[in-house]
């Protein structure tokens, strides 16, 4: 599959934007800004970035809380997302959700609970009715290794399956769930085998490669339209910061985080794009600079913006108030 | 020696895997790692993987294999990460577990460990009080420490009950609740309230964080003539009856302070109870103090306004000595 520059130059950005915001929040957290947990997709970010630039506009994902590319790529913008983290009312939930807990249904982002999987059986759901109404829509969903051991993740799989709806699945597999190691978590080698249970087709492919993810989406999402039923993608990485900032993950051994330093995604993308002749360095730079002055732009807004008042802490409750 | 409500639920663990073969944990992250709040830290290295056994991310999986375990004479520890996952282990615990005995005299030795409560900034799914949902199931045991020495006593005492007991930790005292407890082995009894603070005026009956607002609060009303007396439930399944009739009929008057939402929960309970039983005594309606009927907000007023406060139990007080 061809890809145009423009595409790729589309990648590029959302990746920086990505690396970018999640460095601010995080450094913004240290010094106390922030309230609560901050975990981050650093390192990661190639996967949300991916599949979501693989989406058409009115597709939907159904996404966990490292896919903070995707919530950008669907048009979630930084100033909402920075004062979401700041509990503003300004915030994508006004103040009511966790700061990780990016989403605005207009744009194609469905809400996450916490609990992993959670969303995937609702992803199908999505997916169900855009089979029941004929629409060529089609619905990402992600969720981390460890949330692939739940119940509801399987139950979710077979539906898909035996429905044949258009839900295509992403797991990033960082090789950690928390502190546990993937072998820890599952008997299998790949993820991606537990698909073949569910006689899913699946794919397991670089998840520090942005291109290849969106390539790999790409072909899904087509299968999916056409009427072929959900796919599976595991895409392999590595989680680079603890598993939240809190967390000084001691117990990831130094040697494979030096290793996955080197495939580092961003850098990874630049090499590409020089060495391909696709865009020169200025335009990296230039690309660079936007990026730091949206993300600046961000927490100016954020900062200015205001807090809830207490007392609206007990306002909508229901849609159809009683 | 001064500890904190974390170090007497591990020393309540680790006592308990000495003292008894069968006792081994089960959590996510429990292991190597020693747990999300280090509750079973060290305790990996001294009883080994099997003992304390990291699980994968499955939290009906892991609490069914604790029943399973539990019918064969162990004695299993599940910690959920967040008391919020217990969810998704709800019908392992609601079908099987607290069935088993009334069904088929299955006895099913199981303790499921909850960090639970808010004032953490977690927002709606890390800062939740779910003792509501079980309230309702019969065969359960819920308990729910305030402080160190019943963290220990209550945990020792769920290991040891042979029912399914659901142990209610509160994230917010693991590191600032400290206290001196007794060296020798003790148990605080399942089914047990303690009177916290003796009073004249109102009973106010409370558990886990909330019992440190009401001392708060009763040093306030000490200053202005009114006297309270703060029943801790310890236990919130089967409640104490006995101890919370006989506050009444001392006091006439009664709060009920929790940080779970306000609807279907102790609340509901225990001024139904009190209703049915003591109405003669009463002075004054009773009166509940808890947070709203709303999902735990995140952004820092909204949270403040969320979790009940000193202030609010102040304002109550005044306002039922004034009957
Ligand atoms: C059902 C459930 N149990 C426990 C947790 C607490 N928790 C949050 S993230 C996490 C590890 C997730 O690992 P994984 O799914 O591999 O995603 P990653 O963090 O590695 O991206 C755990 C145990 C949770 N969110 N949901």
């Amino acid at each position: 599959m061809d890809i145009e520059k423009e595409d790729l130059l589309r990648l590029y950005y959302f990746l920086k934007l990505t690396r970018g915001l999640e460095d601010r929040i995080t450094a913004m957290y240290r010094q106390g800004r922030i309230l609560g947990g901050v975990w981050t997709s650093n390192g990661m970010e190639a996967i949300s970035v991916g599949y979501a630039c693989a989406l058409e506009k009115n597709d939907i994902i159904a996404p966990y809380f490292r896919d903070m590319g995707a919530f950008l790529v669907k048009g979630i913008t930084p100033r909402r997302i920075m004062a979401q983290y700041l509990g503003k009312k300004t915030g994508v939930t006004g103040g009511n959700e966790g700061n990780v807990h990016v989403v605005d249904i207009n744009l194609g982002v469905l809400g996450y609970p916490s609990h992993l999987a959670d969303n995937y059986p609702v992803a199908v759901g999505v997916a169900l009715s855009f089979k029941i109404r004929g629409e060529q829509r089609v619905v990402a969903a992600c969720t981390g290794d460890g949330g692939t051991s739940r119940g509801d993740f399987h139950e979710a799989l077979n539906m898909a399956s035996v429905w044949k709806v258009p839900v295509v699945f992403f797991c990033n597999n960082n090789q950690y769930a928390y502190s546990t190691p993937v072998k820890l978590q599952m008997a299998i080698k790949n993820v991606a085998e537990r698909a073949l249970a569910y006689a899913i087709p699946s794919e397991i492919v670089d998840g520090n490669d942005v291109v290849a993810v969106y390539q790999a989406a790409r072909n899904a999402y087509e299968r999916a339209r056409l009427g072929e039923g959900p796919s599976f993608i595991e895409c392999k990485t590595m989680r680079m910061h603890g598993h939240s900032e809190h967390d000084a993950a001691k117990y990831v051994p130094r040697e494979l985080i030096d290793e996955w330093k080197k495939k580092d995604p961003v850098i990874n993308m630049e090499s590409h794009l020089i060495s391909n002749n696709i865009a020169k360095e200025e335009k990296l730079k230039e690309i660079g600079e936007q990026v730091v002055k949206e993300i600046e732009d961000a927490v100016e807004f954020a900062e200015q913006s205001p807090l809830p008042e207490g007392k609206e802490a007990i306002e909508g409750v229901y849609a159809t108030p009683v | 020696m001064e500890i904190t409500y974390l170090d007497a639920i591990k020393q309540a663990l680790d006592e308990e895997m000495t003292r008894d073969r069968n006792v081994f944990l089960m959590g996510e992250d429990i292991g190597y790692y020693g747990g999300a709040f280090r509750a079973t830290e060290g305790l990996y290295e001294k009883y080994g993987q099997w003992r304390v056994i990291d699980t994968p991310l499955s939290e009906s999986g892991f609490t069914g294999a604790a029943i399973g375990a539990a019918l064969m004479g162990m004695r299993p520890v599940v910690e959920m990460q967040f008391a919020d996952f217990i969810s998704c282990a709800f019908d392992q615990i609601v079908s099987v577990a607290a069935k088993n005995f009334y069904r088929w005299g299955g006895k099913t030795p199981i303790v499921i460990r909850a960090p639970f409560g808010g004032n953490i900034h977690g927002a709606a799914y890390h800062s939740q009080c779910p003792e509501g949902w079980f309230f309702n199931v019969p065969g359960l045991k819920i308990v729910a420490p305030s402080n160190p020495y019943d963290a220990k006593g209550l945990l020792k005492a769920s290991i040891r009950d042979d029912d399914p007991v659901i142990y209610f930790e509160h994230k917010y005292l693991y590191r600032r609740i400290k206290d001196t407890i007794p060296e020798d082995d003790y148990i605080v009894p399942i089914g047990k309230s303690k009177v916290i603070k003796e009073g004249e005026d109102i009973s106010i009956i409370t558990y886990s964080a909330m019992v440190h607002i009401a001392i708060e609060a009763a040093h306030i009303l000490e200053d202005e003539g009114i006297s309270l007396e703060i029943i801790d439930l310890r236990t919130l399944l089967p409640v104490d009856k006995k101890g919370i009739y006989e506050s009444v009929k001392k006091t006439s008057k009664v709060i009920i302070l929790y940080e779970a939402p306000r609807t279907g929960g102790v609340g509901a309970e225990v001024a139904a109870l009190i209703s049915e039983e003591v109405f003669e005594y009463l002075d004054a309606p009773v009166v509940r103090i808890s947070a709203p009927d709303t999902p735990v907000p995140y952004s820092p007023p909204l949270e403040e306004f969320y979790i009940p406060k000193v202030d609010d139990i102040v304002k109550a007080a005044r306002r039922l000595a004034a009957y």
